[in-house]
């Protein structure tokens, strides 16, 4: 249980501003081995802002990020995603034209190799890799929709939009991140949908070892069920955080919801 | 009959129909009747998407990708024999072959990867200039063909940056501004000829030279233009399975990532940089030795082969044919190289009539007139 405890992820006093907007503002945090936290908050409360900065879309302006040890703050996006941080987008980010496993590989790109003579020249060994991820990625695929899995050379552009969901987190999730990133993963779906992806996530947890994760979600159904722990944000501030029960009673927190919606 | 019977059967028909349309297309010269025969055969595609026979045909190919690929090369082969006497049809073959390799090039860049160059012809222009200042030394010429590569893919090393900063409408206009400097360049430096252009001595391999007809008796001379063919088929081929080589590989996803999003790209390691500067360079690299070779057979080159309207034409190929599609990119290179010389109409329009037919392709075919499909790693294999 003492690994349990290792820290994962450290906000320091992070800051970004757009202009005269404050989207976060001196956001301190933690996050602990195989911990899922929940960050909730009205519209334009600076969640989406604080996995831009974390996965090194945008610069901060201040504080610090640290990552299994590492001050990570200014990386470029590539190295944070190279250490272990796997994220999906508020708005689906899939490359439509292209096909599941195009798609999910892209996800996959530290595992593969991609030295330019190996894939012009070695296509023995690359049509092996090709066919070792393929399967990797049709079982991972599979316990999020048996039937998607099925389907991995159709393209993404003809799916509906749950499926395009469960695809994204199937990119993120193939590279066996350290830390994932959830941006509202059920938007757009039924209760009932909802309730299958967070089981689907959940199961997946216990696949890959001391997987973190940090869950942006409206559906307070779903925050209560899975997180650990919550991070209230309003105006880029961290107004309260705890268990949900906590947070879900606290005063500042119903006047937050309250007055944004 | 069955399935696999067929299909082969349907590849051969096809081929050898392409061959037999290609042979007429060229050896009339008519207006009228080619006239007839473009509308013919347009009648015969629209006829035949209608009624599902494309999509039928498009199977048989996609299940038996082997036996197309030797089939299409039989049937440029059977249309270079039926030429082999007549120097302007080959020389006409030989170039659509060229530019073949050439949008190969703007493929990977633009097709691909979405790096924009509206300076294809000044790289290919390297590529000649490379032939014409080289020819006459020791250097072996198969080894100037591979400089004529080289040189343009260092020449467009000047333009990395940029093309690296800038995005869109700038990239565009960093690449024209880049061409229109290339060709005053040439017109101002009087070593390599000014407006007046250079020489170039003929291709020569191993003491065989590609300049003579080649005598095979009293009554059968073969033109001269049918070793520049060859060779030039020969790079085609060497080309084509580079790019599908690359299409099917990691490589080929990274370059459509990064075309597509760049920022979900790098969230997933992908260094946009990199790839840009290898789509950018292998590209250049392709064109230059198209130009190389292009150079030795005309024998002569000026700064006016290399305007900003030949690298147009070089977009407007890629554009027709579809972004990164090889068949669509061979189809209408012979189209934009083939049909201002066989119609007149064209040949005093060009332009007017290029700018048409892209502006109807973009608006109502933006896929181009073959699409690239998805990515089939491994032909035939679907997990
Ligand atoms: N790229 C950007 N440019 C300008 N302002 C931005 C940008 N991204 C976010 N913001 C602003 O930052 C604030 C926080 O936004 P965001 O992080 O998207 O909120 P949330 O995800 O909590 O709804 C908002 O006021 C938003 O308008
Ligand atoms: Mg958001």
């Amino acid at each position: 249980m003492a690994q349990q405890q290792e820290t994962v992820l450290t906000f320091r006093g992070l800051t970004r501003r757009f202009g005269g907007v404050i989207a976060l503002n001196k956001f301190d945090m933690e996050l602990t081995n195989g911990q899922i936290l929940g960050l909730i908050g009205p519209n334009g409360s600076g969640k989406t802002t604080s996995f831009n900065v974390l996965t090194g879309i945008y610069e901060a302006n201040g504080g610090s990020i640290e990552f299994l040890g590492q001050d990570i703050t200014s990386w470029p996006a590539q190295k944070v995603y190279e250490a272990g941080v796997a994220r999906t987008f508020q708005r689906s980010r899939l490359c439509l034209e292209l096909s599941i496993f195009d798609n999910i590989m892209i996800g996959n790109h530290k595992r593969l190799n991609q030295g330019l003579l190996f894939n012009i020249f070695q296509r023995k060994a690359l049509k092996e890799q090709i066919q070792e991820n393929h399967e990797e990625a049709r079982k991972l695929l599979k316990i999020f929709d048996p039937a998607l899995a099925e389907k991995m050379f159709d393209p993404v552009g003809s799916l509906r939009m749950i499926d395009r969901r469960r695809i994204e987190i199937c990119r993120a999730l193939i590279s066996h991140p350290r830390l994932l990133l959830l941006d509202e993963p059920s938007a757009g779906m039924t209760h009932e949908e909802t309730r299958e992806l967070m089981d689907d996530i959940l199961e997946v947890r216990e696949m890959i070892d001391g997987l973190s994760i940090i869950l942006v979600e409206h559906e307070m159904g779903m925050i209560e069920r899975v997180t650990d722990k919550c991070i209230v944000l309003n105006f880029g501030q961290k107004i309260c955080e705890g268990a949900y029960r906590d947070v879900a009673s606290d005063k500042l927190v119903q006047e937050a919801y309250l007055g944004g919606e | 009959m069955t399935q696999s019977l067929k299909d082969k059967l349907v590849i051969i028909l096809l081929a050898a129909v392409i061959a037999a349309f290609s042979i007429t297309f060229i050896a009339i010269e008519e207006q009228v009747e080619i006239f007839a025969l473009l509308v013919f055969a347009a009648a015969l595609v629209l006829g035949g998407a209608k009624l599902g026979i494309t999509a039928s045909i498009a199977q048989s190919l996609a299940r038996n990708e082997r036996l197309m690929n030797f089939a299409f090369i039989a049937a440029t082969i059977a249309v270079v024999f039926w030429f082999r006497e007549d120097h302007f049809p080959l020389l006409m073959i030989a170039t659509v072959l060229l530019y073949v390799i050439a949008c190969c090039g703007l493929n990977i860049q633009f097709g691909f990867t979405g790096v924009v160059n509206f300076a294809g012809a000044a790289f290919f222009g390297v590529g000649c200039y490379t032939a014409a200042v080289l020819g006459d030394t020791s250097v072996p010429l198969l080894l100037v063909i591979l400089l004529g590569g080289i040189i343009a893919a260092i020449v467009g090393s000047v333009l990395i940056i940029p093309v690296l900063r800038t995005r869109g409408h700038y990239a565009a206009v960093v690449t024209i501004a880049f061409g229109l400097l290339f060709r005053t360049f040439l017109e101002v430096n009087d070593t390599l000829g000014g407006p007046q252009g250079l020489g170039v001595s003929g291709m020569n391999l191993f003491g065989w030279d590609f300049n003579n007809n080649i005598e095979i008796s009293e009554n059968l001379e073969i033109s001269f233009y049918m070793n520049y063919v060859v060779l030039a088929l020969i790079m085609v081929v060497l080309t084509f399975v580079l790019m599908r080589r690359i299409e099917r590989s990691w490589i080929g996803l990274n370059f459509d990532a990064v075309r597509l999003d760049e920022t979900a790209a790098a969230c997933f390691g992908i260094n946009i940089k990199r790839w840009k500067i290898v789509a950018f360079t292998l590209g250049n690299f392709l064109a230059g030795t198209a130009g190389a070779l292009y150079a030795m057979m005309l024998g002569f080159i000026a700064p006016s082969n290399f305007a900003f309207s030949d690298s147009l034409i070089l977009v407007s190929i890629v554009l027709l044919g579809g972004m990164g599609s090889l068949w669509g990119t061979i189809l209408a290179a012979g189209l934009v190289v083939l049909l201002p010389e066989k119609l007149q109409v064209i040949q005093e329009y060009r332009f007017l009539i290029y700018a048409v037919v892209m502006i109807l392709i973009l608006l109502f075919r933006p896929q181009g007139i073959l699409p690239r499909g998805l990515r089939a790693y491994i032909p035939g294999w679907r997990g």
